[in-house]
């Protein structure tokens, strides 16, 4: 089992012909994603290697069937290409792109309310579940499939490496997630914490989290009040200056709020193992989890 | 995207936000001149820097006279303005905004700004104007009103009655505080403001509402449809290495510690930095190459690394995935050869093609310290430092 996305996943592409579509594309079906469609305006009818490109999503999805999508669109046209999706119907949205402009993820945002639609991201690495389906940018092959632990988290290459010393410890992943940097994002920690209580394969969680807003502190609460599954948890940034954005649009330490020490506190406090040094990550889930 | 308060200013005045009548000055003449075409004294002379907390600082003086602004003017150009916001450094004054003294009745505080919790805009209001609203939030959170406002729908009157009848509102001065409210929110939206907070916004004797402050931030993501307010963007209030990163898109902070360090993405990198203290040093820079960097990005990182006379060590940190560790490990004997290594160098390296990468460093003929993972390396790099 996994979360959000497994084998059966067909795969659609937004903006599969720029260079950057292209090559992940490439390496999602190496992994062995199934991507049964492709949309570029105005490149419909041609060909991304062996996967149809259409002019718009809608039409791709009538065609192929596709249900979920990624993103690789340009910030300023990304906004657009989500709602896109949302009016084809896409169950999931996986938006790569870094750098969308936050008053356009706001209306993004209240559109997708109490629509049947999932959104990951933007500004993330994507989705992977081990030896099923990679949706995104991550490296394949530090993943271990099989479970039993799932990971969700706010940074890309650091979820690579917490990934990287569970395989090195033996520990397999259920599903990977990254929910992005950005300031307002589509699934939370607190959706994804939910779906792996609920996913019977998942024994455990990781999550990784980073100075910004008060996303960790309400997952805190949501861990003490509903979750029955070990968390060891990662909080990046204690050494981050106050009022200066830490290369992900959202890490951002505002006044007193925010902080890494309180995020820690705060998930201390509700019971999860909180590891300090990166380094040692790997040892500290071993521990717990076995 | 930080901007001044008289560029703010002129910002409120295109958008029909009452600000007082005034004009920048670089020099005493030039304040002379703007305080004589004011038609009156007092008049309020104010340090232009990107840090609240001015007033404390000595950087906002009020004149009765022209050869006060004289006075006045030359005492604040040039004098090094430390505030909280400032760090103990100071921030040197090279600007002023000369503008009209009012006749001051009430000092309210506002603020507009996008939530990200909710996803909403967020209006902020108090009557505790004028004081810093980070601890009247602490001390009496009753004394601030939210509004929150859908991004879909914009502001309605409603919602500017919850925030005019919240601050106690006289009826006479409703009517254009509403048309400034509204005016504000079309402001923020517009142009993709982070931020917009006056304090004080004020309430003359003769019931005019006005932007007595003005602090606006942008969002970066959001400046390539402004270019107008590119250009008011002010690098000598930046930080020179930070200015230099930005050219080639690096995401760099300059910091006070001795070790520099290289890293792919920007979680990594703050753990690094983390991990740099855990071991007993201090992060000289926190530096993100990004995902999709390419060896000219690498090499000028490192460039720009090796330039803080502060750096004793530099470790390199970086997890392969889209940027590949042979484009990463070209880089870094790129700059080597070019600009020379002063410093002992730890590098981790992890991920797509890590081999090629460490042959690359091992036949560089370059003296690099390896380390197997992060813990080691933090460790090294350490010890070089202590």
């Amino acid at each position: 089992m996994s979360i959000f996305v497994n084998k059966d996943t067909k795969l659609l592409v937004q903006g599969i012909t720029g260079r950057e579509g292209q090559f992940h594309t490439q390496q999602c079906i190496e992994y062995g994603t199934t991507v049964v469609a492709g949309v570029t305006p105005g490149k419909g009818g041609q060909k991304m290697d062996e996967v149809p490109v259409f002019n718009g999503v809608a039409e791709a999805k009538a065609a192929t069937g596709a249900n979920c999508s990624m993103i690789f669109v340009p910030p300023p046209f990304a906004g657009d290409a989500i709602l896109e999706a949302v009016d084809a119907g896409m169950e999931l949205i996986v938006t790569i792109t870094e750098g969308i402009p936050v008053m356009d993820m706001m209306r993004v945002k209240n559109a997708l309310r109490d629509k049947p639609c999932r959104l990951i991201g933007p500004n993330c690495p994507g989705i992977i579940t081990p030896g099923e389906c990679k949706i995104g940018i991550m490296p394949g092959p530090i993943h271990k499939p099989g479970g039993p632990i799932g990971v969700v988290s706010r940074s890309g290459t650091l979820t690579y490496e917490v990934v990287h010393q569970l395989t090195g410890k033996g520990i397999g992943q259920t599903t990977c997630i990254g929910i992005g940097g950005d300031p307002v994002n589509g699934t939370n920690f607190i959706d994804c914490l939910a779906a792996f209580e609920r996913d019977p394969d998942t024994m455990g969680i990781v999550m990784v989290g980073e100075i910004g807003g008060n996303a960790e502190e309400e997952a805190a609460t949501f861990i003490r009040e509903n979750l029955t599954k070990p968390v060891v948890g990662f909080i990046a940034g204690l050494t981050a200056p106050p009022g200066r954005r830490m290369g992900h649009a959202g890490a951002i330490i505002s006044g007193k709020s925010g902080t890494a020490q309180g995020k820690i506190e705060a998930m201390e406090a509700a019971g999860i193992k909180i590891c300090r040094n990166l380094g040692t990550l790997g040892e500290t889930c071993a521990e717990v989890f076995n | 995207m930080k901007i001044h308060e008289y560029q703010a200013k002129e910002l409120f005045k295109k958008y029909g936000i009452p600000v007082p009548e005034g004009r920048v000055a670089f020099t005493v003449e030039e304040a002379k001149a703007v305080a004589e075409s004011l038609g009156g004294y007092p008049v309020v002379v104010k340090a232009q820097i990107h840090a609240g907390g001015r007033g404390k600082g000595g950087g906002v003086q009020l004149a009765r006279s022209l050869d006060e602004v004289a006075t006045h003017a030359g005492n604040i150009l040039g004098m090094t303005l430390v505030t909280h916001q400032t760090g103990p450094g100071g921030r040197e004054v090279k600007k002023l905004l000369v503008e009209q003294g009012l006749n001051i009745e009430k000092e309210l505080y506002l603020s507009i700004l996008p939530d990200r919790g909710t996803a909403g805009i967020v209006i902020m209001a108090s009557e505790a104007g004028g004081m810093d609203i980070e601890q009247v939030a602490e001390d009496t959170p009753e004394k601030i009103i939210k509004v929150f406002v859908d991004p879909l729908t914009g502001i309605s009157p409603f919602h500017i009655r919850k925030v005019a009848f919240g601050l106690n509102m006289a009826p006479a001065v409703q009517k254009s505080f509403s048309k400034m409210l509204m005016n504000l929110y079309r402001f923020l939206v517009d142009r993709d403001a982070s931020m917009v907070e006056i304090n004080p916004l004020v309430i003359t004797t003769e019931q005019e509402v006005i932007a007595l402050d003005a602090k606006v931030n942008f969002d970066d993501s959001a400046l390539f449809r402004h270019k107008d307010i590119m250009e008011y963007r002010d690098l000598e209030e930046e930080d020179p290495l930070e200015v230099e990163a930005s050219k080639y898109n690096l995401n760099y902070i300059n910091l006070d510690g001795n070790v520099g360090n290289m890293v792919n993405g920007a979680g990594l990198a703050m753990a690094t930095m983390d991990i740099i203290k855990l071991a007993g040093a201090e992060p000289a820079n926190f530096l993100d190459v990004g995902g999709g960097a390419n060896e000219e990005m690498v090499e000028n990182g490192f460039r720009i690394i090796l330039s803080d006379k502060n750096v004793k060590g530099i470790l390199i940190n970086i997890f392969g995935g889209i940027l590949r560790c042979d484009v990463l490990a070209q880089g870094v004997v790129n700059a080597a050869q070019k600009t020379g290594i002063n410093v002992p160098v730890v590098v981790r390296m992890e991920g797509t093609n890590v081999e090629k990468g460490r042959q690359i460093l091992a036949d560089s003929g370059l003296n690099l310290i390896s380390a197997v993972d992060l813990k080691e390396a933090a460790k090294k790099v350490a010890q070089i430092v202590a």
